[in-house]
């Protein structure tokens, strides 16, 4: 079996070193052909009749594409279309070497079954290996061993097959060589442009170097970039210092160059102009130059935006506007300028964003504009503007030649009519950064088999609680039940209270593809009506769901109470449970509340509602917050999944019952693991706000004459709970809000890497995520702290090492951020959905804050926030003045306070497709030529002034 | 990018093989004249030259004299062109004396030493060139040496490496991935009784991983036994065809 040949390679790694490696060659390496029977291959991956149509090849043919294919055109590849792909090792491998992203993606295609991509391990071939010759370059040899394994293929796969392989090439060598040598060989473009019936992959092709030589447009627009030796020898020098590159949100000329350094010593470039800009994308690290000191200018405060349609003439308009920014530069307010000389790494994605069709209609090369306004505008080539105009589509940069007003890019795939709810989820799950794609089919292959059921070695290290009286309170509709209670009295008086959570760290095993994928995803994602999972269903809704009357294994935390909710005694096991009931809040409560019923169930959760109230009393005692943000929830038609109606979020006694338990049961198990694992424990904290931050609150409070004492968070709660004025039941409500808006993020973090573990919200020293392994990775993570501390589960390296723990920390934090905002988007969106149905409306609201230029009001009944601009593009602004200390704004003679009671218009601005926005307009008190009269019941003319 | 990748999904290896697959092991017996056995073994590119000299009276001081049996004295070193940087000393590092130590160990267990009390055997064995399992290399040379000078073992000591990339053992480890990370065990077995006259683990192993490694070092070792048996074999039909027998 095997042949071997040995052979000597040469690197160089620091000096040069001459290493000799093995490099055993074999014959039992198949060719994965379901018609080739030479090959004793169990399970071949290419299909018998490989069905592709084209012009070009009429009959059934393999793929083999070289690197550079596979690189630049993933996109066309990852198609479904595309199937029976032969992968050379070779092409693998250099691909890996040269592109992670790229090597991640094409490692998925060739997992999926349904592609048939099969790799063939050419080089330990016997017939396929072949040594560089003397004066050939590494990358001639790799064409050369592609060359020789297409060879191979058509020669080794019968001729009664009649299939033949193709090989795809847009190295014009390689190709005029493959010819040469008899092989069926096509150009990238030629071969997608072929296909029969499948027009659209032709726009996913990237745009390559070849193409843009094509190009005649002569004018240089940018300075060239700098190689990466010079800008390393010149960062080394201190000529060019590295940073990340920032686009301005609301001025596309210019941008800051994010400069890390030790320490605090973070400092900021400014970079004003495209010329200085020089091709930077958002997030790009590059090599800038600082200009001399002359030079240096002001950030600009003017709003200007890249206004489309304008194609590539627009070039003295720029000058112009530079000009007059450039006229108003204190010197006082001067910063550090300096101009990009080079690129250091590109940090490009695939953006989501909307086609602005060219004006000539034949044209196929088009504008396409962001989402995110940080990103310039993309030139696309496409034949199908008129079905993509209107819908919301993905694209990719491919490069930014220095002749070229704008990055050249390809269009990836078309995600739906802009507006659309499906299209509109995807753009803010893509622009927020949330992995929300299928699980592939290697997470999958991790689940475990069906029908599962619990099995003797399941209950090794676990104790029987089937027989107790468990049962779930969760908000209706809910399918992925992550935690379970039960309480009963002892024989000795106490009360033995147990919470259940479901014990997901049983099927997701350390290190496994699944485990990895749950631990980028971090989160799962709820928003309206749709709900991103960080596990695969079959776990997430059925097996690690604590359902009712099923047995499920479960992780329990159970106390010995006395009736005063003192903990007598903490105990922590897996568990097998079966939970009695699964009960919606409302369900609990009234259980509770009718005292007709003494069933188990009712019993255990009288109990368990008894304890909640002491504990929460105690932790209020102990200076716990309760502060309060306008949460609202959407009725959602369940024909069209529209929103009908809005409702802010209503709190039972049953929510805070069940909040209670798993409070502690956090804090237990925060202490159980930092005690045992003191380095490399998983908590959350909470840090306490700086003074400054409460400055607002003061000064509204002052207004109303009353006092906050924000010293500690207990003061802060007590305060909070006296702020209250006769006949304004809302203010205090209010006055959490802004309070909610003081506080710091809590974030996760590894105990061995901090010493402050307060979490300032809840006034508790320690505190950790333990209750919803289901929905959150963190959890998982807690879990199996916990689980090698009571000596149920074994340990795995990365688990005890800190600086692991400290980067997952890193990644769960920023996931969990991005879900947030991802939400809010959400809410956002169903807002707007909301109102375009709904025409103009008129509300009640408050005054929250109070800006320079506008007051942001919020309506409590739809829990909705807006900003009423008091200047307007088109109009003179009214006279305002502006109080730092109220802060007030007294505009035309009226003073707006904060918590002032107003009335608005709302309404949904559609102008901009791309950035719907709901419109707010005063209408009481009304003040001339800013307020607004009452709407009619004709909405046309409204529009014309509502518009700003 | 990322460090080598040392198991493709193919279940192919760096250099071709499979996980459980050895490398080469080609053998000689009987290569010098003046010594009382030797051998020269390759292990893929690591090249081993074994010597034995003895049993023979105990030289140096008398204070090592076993009243029961045989000393055994064992020497390690690497030529100093062995490696890919040449290597200042060839014998007597802290590395090298480790290594004489568990050679030592490892044939006070399978030579028959309580035949030659009072005596005395010297084990010399050198790297050549090392690219990977220098102890086992070094432990299939020896015996084969020991065989050659005529001393009689319990069994065959053969010796092999494993180590573990995801959640696979991979038998004989070349030098490339032993320094890719990772654990590896070094076990030298006698084959037939099954019994272990050495275990060496450098870096950290879960315990769960324990066994499946063990046993596919085991299995190697196996694997190593029949080639040397074969050398054996070999040697002694060549030797008798030459003697006349």
């Amino acid at each position: 079996m095997l042949k071997s040949k040995t052979f000597v390679k040469k690197t160089r790694s620091g000096g040069i070193l001459k290493v000799v490696r093995e490099h055993y060659l074999r014959d039992d390496i198949w060719c994965g052909s379901e018609v080739c029977e030479d090959c004793k291959d169990e399970s071949p991956v290419l299909e018998k009749n490989p069905c592709l149509e084209s012009s070009l090849c009429t009959y059934p043919h393999y793929l083999i594409p070289d690197t550079n294919v596979v690189l630049h055109q993933i996109d066309v590849l990852e198609d479904p279309l595309i199937r029976n792909v032969i992968i050379l090792q070779t092409v693998l491998q250099e691909v890996r070497h040269r592109s992670g992203p790229a090597y991640k993606r094409i490692k998925d295609a060739i997992h999926n079954k349904e592609k048939h991509f099969y790799t063939f391990t050419n080089e330990h071939h016997r017939e396929t290996f072949i040594e560089r010759e003397p004066g050939e370059s590494a990358n001639d040899r790799n064409d050369r061993a592609i060359r020789v394994a297409a060879q191979w293929y058509s020669k080794h796969i019968p001729n009664s097959a009649e299939i033949k392989v193709v090989m795809l090439t847009n190295d014009r060598l390689n190709k005029e060589k493959a010819e040469q040598a008899g092989l069926v060989v096509y150009k990238c473009e030629e071969y997608i442009k072929s296909l029969i019936a499948n027009p659209e992959l032709v726009d996913r092709l990237a745009a390559t170097a070849d193409d843009q030589n094509e190009m005649t447009s002569s004018k240089i627009i940018f300075p060239e970039h700098l190689p990466l030796s010079q800008i390393q020898t010149g960062i080394k020098s201190g000529k060019y210092i590295q940073g990340t590159f920032r686009a301005n949100r609301d001025n596309y000329l210019e941008g800051t160059v994010f400069v890390h350094g030790e320490g605090d010593e973070s400092t900021e470039i400014l970079l004003q102009g495209l010329q200085k800009l020089n091709r930077a994308v958002h997030q790009d690290l590059v090599a800038v130059e600082l200009l001399p000191r002359d030079d240096w200018v002001a950030p600009s405060a003017v709003v200007l935006q890249d206004d489309g349609g304008k194609g590539e003439d627009d070039e003295e308009e720029e000058d112009e506007e530079k000009k007059l920014q450039t006229k108003k530069v204190h010197r006082d307010a001067m910063k550090p300028t300096g101009r990009v000389v080079g690129i250091i790494k590109r940090n490009w994605r695939p953006y989501c964003g909307m086609l602005n069709v060219s004006q000539i209609k034949e044209s196929t090369r088009h504008l396409f504009t962001p989402a995110d306004r940080r990103i310039p505008r993309i030139r696309i080539e496409t034949r199908q503007a008129a079905t993509l105009a209107g819908q919301r589509i993905m694209v990719a940069i491919d490069g930014w030649p220095k002749n070229s007003r704008y990055p050249k890019g390809h269009f990836m795939k078309s995600l739906g009519n802009a507006g659309d709810k499906e299209t509109e989820t995807e753009v803010l799950l893509l622009e927020h950064d949330v992995p929300h794609l299928p699980f592939s089919q290697k997470v999958l292959s991790f689940l475990p088999k069906m029908p599962w059921a619990i099995t003797e070695d399941d209950m090794k290290n676990r104790v029987d609680l089937r027989h107790l009286c468990v049962c779930s309170v969760d908000p209706p509709g809910c399918t992925d039940i992550d935690d379970a209670l039960h309480c009963r009295d002892l024989e000795n008086g106490n009360l033995e209270v147990g919470v259940h959570i479901a014990d997901v760290s049983n099927f997701i095993r350390p290190g496994n593809a699944l485990d990895e994928e749950a631990a980028s995803r971090g989160t799962t994602v709820y928003l309206c009506g749709k709900r991103i999972d960080m596990v695969p269903e079959l776990l997430s809704s059925n097996l690690c769901s604590l359902r009712s009357n099923v047995e499920r294994l479960a992780f329990s935390c159970i106390w010995e109470m006395n009736h005063n909710a003192e903990i007598l005694n903490t105990r922590f096991t897996k568990s097998v449970i079966n939970s009695k009931a699964s009960l919606t809040y409302a369900e609990a409560q009234m259980k509770i509340d009718d005292a007709n019923m003494n069933d188990d169930i009712t019993q255990s959760l009288r109990g368990l509602n008894k304890l909640a109230k002491i504990l929460k009393a105690k932790r209020i005692e102990k200076g716990a917050l309760t502060l309060s943000s306008p949460e609202v929830r959407f009725h959602i038609d369940s024909e069209t999944h529209d929103p009908i109606d809005l409702q802010t979020k209503e709190l039972k006694e049953t929510n805070s019952m069940v909040e209670e338990f798993m409070l502690l049961a956090n804090i237990s198990v925060a202490q159980k693991i930092y005690d045992e694992f003191s380095e490399c424990a998983l908590l959350r904290k909470h840090p306490c706000p700086p003074p400054s931050n409460y400055d607002i609150l003061h000064k509204a409070t002052k207004t109303k004459n009353l006092v906050i004492h924000t010293d500690s968070a207990k003061e802060l709660a007590d305060s909070l709970n006296e702020a209250e004025i006769d006949g304004f039941p809302y203010f205090n409500t209010l006055l959490r809000i802004l309070a909610t808006r003081c506080m710091m993020q809590a974030v996760y973090f590894c105990s061995g890497l901090d010493s402050d573990f307060r979490h300032y919200g809840l006034a508790t020293p320690i505190y950790t995520h333990f209750t919803s392994p289901i929905r959150r990775y963190s959890d998982i993570i807690v879990h199996r702290l916990l689980a090698v501390a009571i000596g149920a589960d074994s340990t795995y390296p990365a688990l005890m090492d800190k600086h692991k723990q400290a980067a997952l920390c890193n990644n769960l934090n920023y996931r969990h951020k991005m879900a947030q905002y991802a939400q809010r988007a959400s809410v956002a969106f169903h807002t707007q959905l909301f109102f375009k149905n709904r025409g103009i409306l008129n509300e009640e609201g408050f005054i929250l804050f109070v800006r320079k230029n506008a007051i942001i009001i919020l309506i409590p009944k739809f829990g909705l926030e807006g900003t009423v601009f008091f200047e307007n593009r088109d109009k003179p602004s009214p006279k305002m003045l502006f109080n730092e200390e109220g802060p007030t704004l007294t505009v035309e003679g009226h003073t707006f306070n904060m918590f002032d009671r107003v009335r608005v218009t709302i309404s949904l601005d559609a102008s901009n497709i791309q950035n719907q926005k709901i419109r707010m307009a005063l209408l009481d008190p009304v003040i001339p030529g800013v307020s607004v009269p009452l709407p009619e019941p004709e909405p046309e003319a409204k529009k014309a002034k509502l518009d700003r | 990018m990322a460090g080598i990748e040392l198991l493709s999904d193919q279940g192919y290896r760096l250099d071709g093989r499979k996980a459980t697959e050895l490398r080469k092991v080609q053998a000689q017996m009987g290569v010098f004249g003046q010594a009382d056995g030797s051998a020269y073994l390759e292990q893929g590119n690591t090249k081993v030259l074994a010597v034995v000299y003895g049993p023979h009276e105990v030289r140096g001081a008398r204070s090592k004299i076993q009243h029961d049996r045989a000393v055994i004295n064992c020497q390690y070193s690497m030529a100093t062109f062995s490696t890919a940087e040449r290597k200042r000393r060839p014998h007597g590092d802290r590395k090298s004396s480790e290594m004489s130590l568990h050679l030592k160990q490892t044939f006070e267990a399978a030579v028959l030493t309580q035949l030659y009390p009072r005596s005395q055997i010297d084990i010399y064995v050198k790297i050549l060139q090392s690219d990977g399992g220098n102890y086992s290399a070094c432990v299939n040379a020896a015996t084969l040496a020991v065989i050659d000078a005529g001393i009689p073992m319990r069994d065959y000591v053969c010796a092999c490496t494993a180590g573990f990339v995801d959640d696979t053992p991979l038998a004989d480890l070349c030098h490339a991935e032993e320094s890719g990370g990772g654990t590896s065990l070094a076990v030298a077995l006698l084959p037939r009784g099954g019994q272990i006259a050495l275990l060496q683990m450098d870096a950290r192993l879960h315990q769960d991983h324990l066994d499946t490694l063990m046993e596919a070092a085991m299995t190697a070792c196996k694997g190593v036994s029949k080639v040397l048996d074969e050398v054996v074999r070999q040697h002694l039909q060549e030797t008798s065809v030459l003697t006349g027998e």
